[in-house]
């Protein structure tokens, strides 16, 4: 009778997982497409307005952490405990400071009232329409993915305990390479969200 | 072992409600979803006859026209939602998918208990909407009307439908990971049972149609509270993008419907016709060519939205195409049949039903993928028709059928044969007297989701409201002879039907570990002709 391998089928369950999950950010990223397609000029206009400094600041953070998770991923296999909770202490707080980015950008976003439901500053914009959803879009898309890093910070600091208590961390190994395919999936979507809210149509 | 709940079969687990609510027993959770979704059949069902009531006289004086649109609402979503896509696949295929591969349990037992709770949580929220204030929009949720003219209970109805979403990606992850990597040593892909390979790739469709379905609702129900207009085209948004990616998930769902009940039909038939199934591979590569085109014809339902005719011309041929795995099926069942020793117990009854009615709603869904009929046929009777052959004809007739042919196996006890087949028959018959009825309707012109209709089409409503009360007590027989079997139905015995399926090696309920020694891993699937000439020398 089989005996499961139970810790390749974690790591193949969250393989499963994360294709689920990159149809779940499908649907923004095809929604941008179709209205970008019908408002060129609003969202060209519009996304002038983001704030490129934290943005790109933010994605240096992103892929910094993700090295983290990483490398906190080859300690854990090699057994050593303290690494490897140091390296996922490493991880969350480099999520943390981007959550905290974002909410400095979002409060800048709100000084320059580019808040969508109230005073929107670029509703007199030629193709206001487009500017409107251009930030509505980048809202949602950048809220639900600070959602997901949430969700991630949580289950990063979560081993962390798990690890730093261990007697053997390696034991731990096959989590952390789990936990860290969640994590890298995380930021690859930022990687697509940097571009098309950030970087199109700035020149 | 052949007494009817021995202390080791995993019916004698345990007996208070709470071994049931915390069990990871794969069966026990099977039943557990087999219990909610019969509740949720009867709800669904009840707002089903209440139309059909309503429909009696042209000028419907039982409900109101806003009552009647609630009414029909809550049918489709609890039939589609709570019913129709769980019902095989977190019944039949929570309990048999370990059995059929020779393994313990699912890959991940604590995820499958998670599921039926988050499954009966967004239910449960969504069935409180209902009652409390209800929904005007149909179960499909059309945008701006959802959204802006609706002053239903649209926002909490969607929030149960977005969590009951995560029950199904769940379930489908949890299956797609046991078939990949459960499966007993020798056995081989191209040795499951074609049941197997239903419930894959219908597991596939459920993880990667299910989040659209989610972040679209997300997206709808953030348009109905903030105003956002990305599918309002007052503010620039774009009213076709709500049905794109609604079709793009509901559309699919119609396969995760059908094909579990394909892999039913294929188990039953093969066993009653005493013959391997004709032409295995065909039969597994047509299950994955079903699922995978059935992601690319979602546009077949907006012919009439205003996309452009070369998307229409490109959704209507992949339609089409559809169309020859499907008739690859029900050729090879009915090769399977050919010279076969055929005996009509019940199980075989419905699967033969099922066969007759899935030609029907699949033939009829030929002229709704043509382009130039789709224009007058399309938000008429003909659809309604059309899909209830396909979800009720098909994919409950199978369900049934699959009720029928796993019950010794589940419960240890056989039912009444007699009653069984003659609940059969009544189904068959007071289905096809119900529906038939709404494919004139709908090629004469009668429009859906209407109360109130001109008198000539009466007697084709009154036929069809005739059939609804048989089709009703066709159910309502089942409900009752399996209940009576539970208490004095004769034990089973491990393999009633003779059947050749790993589930039928183990006793009769299974043990909470499922086998109690190895299962013989037959070198093809299906192997009754051996069966035979051993039992004949």
């Amino acid at each position: 009778m089989s005996v499961p391998h139970r810790s390749s089928v974690g790591e193949f369950g969250m393989w499963v997982f994360l294709a689920s999950e990159m149809l779940f950010f499908s649907v923004l990223f095809f929604g941008y497409l179709v209205t970008r397609l019908h408002h060129p000029l609003g969202f060209a206009s519009a996304s002038r307005h983001t704030d490129v400094v934290i943005g790109s600041v933010n994605t240096a953070v992103l892929l910094t952490s993700s090295l983290m998770m990483a490398l906190a991923g080859r300690s854990a296999a090699a057994g050593a405990r303290r690494s490897a909770a140091g390296l996922l202490a490493a991880t969350a707080g480099f999520g943390l400071i981007f959550l905290a980015l974002k909410g400095l950008e979002y409060a800048h976003d709100a000084q320059h009232q580019l808040v969508p439901w109230r005073d929107f500053s670029l509703a007199f914009e030629p193709d206001a329409g487009g500017t409107r959803l251009f930030f509505w879009l980048y809202f949602i898309m950048t809220g639900a993915h600070a959602l997901h890093l949430l969700i991630g910070i949580t289950l990063v600091l979560t081993l962390m305990v798990v690890v730093a208590r261990a007697r053997h961390a390696i034991r731990h190994a096959e989590t952390v390479e789990i936990i860290g395919l969640y994590w890298h999936l995380v930021d690859v979507v930022w990687i697509f969200l940097y571009p098309l809210l950030y970087l199109v149509s700035r020149t | 072992m052949n007494a009817a709940v021995s202390p080791m079969s995993y019916l004698g687990a345990g007996y208070s409600l709470r071994s049931w609510l915390t069990t990871q027993d794969h069966k026990r959770i099977a039943i557990l979803y087999a219990v909610s979704i019969t509740a949720f059949f009867f709800i669904g069902g009840a707002a089903a006859t209440l139309i059909r009531l309503e429909l009696l006289s042209p000028h419907g004086t039982l409900v109101t026209a806003e009552t009647y649109n609630k009414l029909f609402t809550a049918h489709g979503v609890i039939m589609v939602w709570f019913f129709l896509i769980p019902s095989i696949p977190a019944t039949l295929g929570n309990f048999l998918v370990p059995l059929m591969i020779g393994a313990h349990d699912l890959a991940f037992p604590r995820l499958n208990l998670l599921s039926w709770y988050l499954y009966m949580f967004g239910a449960l929220f969504t069935l409180a909407a209902l009652i409390a204030g209800g929904v005007d929009t149909g179960w499909t949720f059309y945008t701006p009307f959802s959204t802006m003219f609706s002053s239903s209970y649209v926002v909490a109805t969607v929030a149960g439908v977005f969590i009951v979403g995560f029950s199904s990606i769940l379930t489908g992850l949890n299956f797609i990971v046991t078939v990949h990597r459960l499966r007993t040593p020798g056995l081989g892909y191209f040795r499951l049972p074609l049941f197997v390979w239903a419930i894959y790739a219908t597991s596939l469709i459920l993880v990667l149609a299910t989040p659209v379905l989610a972040m679209t609702l997300v997206l709808l129900a953030a348009e109905r509270l903030f105003g956002i207009g990305i599918f309002d085209p007052a503010l620039g948004g774009d009213p076709l993008l709500f049905q794109h990616l609604f079709w793009f998930y509901s559309h699919p769902a119609v396969y995760i419907m059908i094909l579990p009940a394909m892999g039913v039909v294929s188990e039953v038939i093969t066993c009653f016709a005493r013959k391997p199934i004709f032409g295995y591979h065909m039969m597994a590569y047509a299950i994955v060519a079903i699922a995978s085109i059935g992601f690319l014809v979602w546009g077949h339902h907006m012919f009439v939205s205003g996309q452009s005719m070369y998307a229409g011309m490109t959704f209507s041929f992949l339609s089409y195409l559809v169309a020859i795995p499907s008739a690859i099926k029900v050729f090879n069942w009915t090769a399977t049949l050919y010279k076969g020793s055929i005996s009509f117990a019940a199980p075989m009854l419905y699967a033969l039903g099922f066969i007759l009615l899935f030609m029907l709603g699949g033939l009829t869904g030929l002229f709704l993928a043509a382009l130039a009929l789709d224009v007058h046929l399309t938000d008429t009777y003909f659809v309604v028709a059309h899909f209830h052959y396909i979800m009720v004809g098909g994919a409950v007739m199978a369900y049934f059928a699959g009720i029928h042919f796993w019950w010794p196996k589940i419960t240890g006890r056989m039912y009444s044969a007699r009653w069984a087949q003659f609940a059969a028959v009544v189904i068959f018959v007071g289905f096809n007297v119900t529906f038939f009825p709404q494919y004139l309707l709908g090629i004469e012109g009668m429009p859906r989701r209407y109360h109130d209709y001109p008198s000539e089409f009466q007697v084709l409503h009154v036929f069809s409201s005739a059939g609804a009360a048989i089709l009703a007590l066709g159910y309502l027989l089942p409900f009752v002879y399996l209940a009576w079997s539970l208490r004095f139905g004769p034990p089973a015995g491990a393999n009633p039907w003779n059947a050749r399926g790993l589930e039928w090696q183990t006793p009769s309920p299974p043990p909470e570990d499922n086998f109690p020694s190895k299962p013989d891993i037959p070198t093809r699937p299906y192997d009754y002709a051996a069966g035979a000439a051993a039992a004949s020398t």
